[in-house]
């Protein structure tokens, strides 16, 4: 049997119905519209985060350092009043020295793939045109695990770099304006000097037209050479089993190396405080949705209070507390706020559900596209908890009202 | 009958209403009313009747003085203390019958019992269903207060008041609301409850045949107290 505090608060619901089923209508549609609003905006911003992480590398290391190197009367004199001016850093070769160590050390952090990456200016002449150009040196069997220029690729493929040491990869966009086709030959030279004939063994289209008309890739080796870097690579690009590591890998590979380590988190601080302030902002429209609701609970529960103060008076003079009769009327708020979220999530998902079905066809995009929902635990059981802390916390107020009703009061003013 | 305990005493009892101008609804209360005894309060109306019985119900506290049940000293006691006294030594009839109206009269009867939590649920339903039995409901015990005469619902609150076995059963008019015929039957249970029973009864009452079968009458005049014999000089 369920208990008497129990059995008085159904009795107050239902004698009510008409009343309680609009208080409760409030939450399921509040519940409801929290869980279609939060899983779109939730899902769009996986979609959108999933876009961001998978076109760029989780983690670049570059051959940087976060601080500037310590000078010499500095790290005699830890502390000391001492003041350093017009430091001339003398000329170094840049880039990670000794990659294959490095990337040796880089590869033993599990999760993980990278790829050694030379990158610099080149100017391809070709008919009699000069283009500048910036031509990565890549590894194509590590590449393809870090990158998705593999799937970009339109005619021929990475590995067509290592079948031809000398070949070149070029973007669609390039070929296009200068009129390249595949093998023809084109004329690379360097900063340093050094010139060197490629032949175009593949092409690539990513979409982003900066991109497709200015990025080339070729073998590490022949790179190195071109830019008379033996053995040096001047960054490492990553990608993580679970991206949202990324972070931690990066701080790892700085204690590791010491090099500059950039997550893609750090890299899009400011995408990330944009989502930041959009889930903000839509979880603040969609809570007040549910505090409004929640004053249809208090709106039926002080009608209930008021109607029913004889009732209590007289629970009171038998011997129930202030606090059994707050009891009652928190179980009628709590009442609520279950059934109203459990229809509510119901309706939610059946929202959802609908949601899903309807094909979108953005402009200029061939391909239809459904919506991308978040269909995450984490959001249902928000609804559900915001939805029953303002259930009850509606009905605490007229059942703190109720449970302050003094029984000789109401006895006097019915005798 | 009546043994010579006091299960209900109190001393100098005094209660004011605050306010602009402060109430005095009784003063200087002593009496003592002993475990059997069958006592009824008299007085014209606005006399302090029914706020007396209150203190001695123990659903107000006095502004002064001091009120024994059971040999203990309430003074000082707190809501919640006094409600817990309440729900197991005292059990209130009132002028309306104030019952739940969406509870049956076994529900209504078992609130009290179920309260306290001292019997089995089995149990509950037994004593209510023989509590109404025993007033003369037997059949009506499913109905809710909406399909009963106004005789009847009384006959239930009287169950309700009896249902936790009280030392002192406490009536504020129980008579007055109803027709002479339903007035005539809840009088004649408070009397077989009080007679035959051995209940202690305190019931604040207008009725003279009510009063007739009564132990004691005490009068209330002003909130005062009267010598018995002083008050029927002045009427």
């Amino acid at each position: 049997m369920v208990s008497v505090h129990t059995q008085i608060a159904l009795s107050h619901l239902t004698s009510r119905t008409r009343q309680t089923l609009v208080s409760l209508m409030g939450i399921v549609l509040g519940v409801a519209f929290f869980l279609a609003v939060s899983s779109l905006m939730r899902g769009s911003e996986q979609d959108f985060l999933d876009r961001l992480v998978n076109n760029q590398p989780h983690v670049t290391v570059s051959d940087e350092f976060r601080q500037a190197p310590v000078q010499p009367a500095e790290r005699r004199f830890p502390g000391g009043a001492v003041e350093i001016r017009s430091v001339k850093p003398k000329t170094e070769v840049r880039g990670i020295r000794q990659y294959k160590s490095k990337l040796s050390q880089v590869d033993s952090i599990a999760g993980i793939q990278v790829a050694p990456v030379l990158a610099g200016q080149a100017i391809i002449t070709f008919a009699g045109r000069d283009v500048g150009v910036t031509l990565s040196g890549v590894v194509p069997a590590r590449m393809k695990g870090v990158s998705s220029i593999e799937k970009d690729i339109t005619k021929g493929s990475l590995d067509d770099l290592d079948a031809n040491p000398n070949g070149v990869i070029i973007g669609e966009g390039l070929a296009e304006r200068y009129r390249i086709s595949m093998g023809d030959n084109l004329l690379l030279a360097s900063p340093k000097g050094q010139v060197r004939t490629l032949k175009v063994v593949g092409m690539f289209r990513t979409g982003n037209q900066a991109y497709d008309e200015s990025q080339t890739f070729a073998a590490l080796k022949r790179v190195q050479a071109l830019m008379d870097r033996p053995n040096i690579a001047n960054s490492f690009i990553l990608r993580a089993d679970d991206p949202y590591r990324a972070r931690a890998i990066a701080a790892e590979i700085e204690r590791r190396i010491g090099y500059k380590a950039v997550s893609w988190q750090e890299a899009s601080e400011d995408i990330m405080s944009l989502l930041l302030v959009r889930n903000i902002i839509m979880y603040s429209v969609v809570l007040a949705i549910l505090v409004v609701a929640s004053f249809g609970i208090y709106n039926v529960i002080s009608t209930v209070v008021l109607e029913k103060t004889r009732d209590i008076a007289i629970l009171k003079s038998m011997g129930f507390h202030a606090r059994d009769i707050r009891r009652i009327f928190v179980i009628e708020g709590a009442v609520v706020g279950a059934i109203g979220s459990l229809l509510g999530v119901l309706l939610g998902m059946f929202i959802m559900w609908v949601l899903v079905q309807i094909p979108i066809k953005p402009p200029g995009v061939a391909e239809v596209v459904k919506l991308p929902l978040y269909w995450g635990v984490d959001q249902f059981v928000l609804a559900i908890a915001f939805a029953m802390g303002s259930a009850v916390g509606a009905a605490w107020l007229p059942a703190r009202k109720g449970g302050r009703v003094q029984p000789v009061d109401i006895l006097r003013g019915a005798a | 009958m009546a043994d010579a305990t006091p299960v209900l005493r109190t001393r100098g009892m005094t209660r004011v209403l605050p306010g602009e101008v402060p109430v005095t609804l009784v003063e200087d209360i002593s009496l003592s009313i002993r475990q059997g005894e069958f006592a009824v309060i008299m007085g014209p109306s606005g006399s302090g009747k029914s706020s007396l019985l209150y203190l001695l119900g123990l659903l107000d506290r006095p502004t002064s003085g001091q009120l024994w049940l059971d040999g203990e000293d309430t003074s000082g006691f707190d809501e919640d203390r006094l409600a817990s006294i309440r729900l197991e030594k005292l059990g209130f009839v009132f002028q309306f019958h104030f019952l739940l109206a969406e509870f049956s009269a076994m529900d209504n009867v078992m609130l009290p019992m179920r309260k306290l939590g001292r019997l089995t649920e089995a149990q509950q339903r037994d004593r209510a269903h023989g509590l109404l039995a025993d007033l003369g409901l037997d059949g009506h015990q499913h109905k809710r207060p909406g399909q009963m005469s106004g005789g009847q619902r009384q006959r239930v609150a009287i169950a309700r008041a009896l249902a936790n076995d009280p030392l002192v059963i406490l009536a504020d008019e129980p008579t007055g609301a109803l027709d002479t015929k339903s007035s005539i039957v809840v009088r004649e249970i408070l009397h077989d409850l009080a007679h035959r029973q051995n209940r202690t009864i305190i019931a604040v009452t207008h009725d003279p045949d009510f009063a007739s079968a009564a132990d004691r009458q005490i009068h209330i005049v002003d909130g005062r107290l009267t010598d018995n014999d002083a008050w029927r000089a002045e009427h």
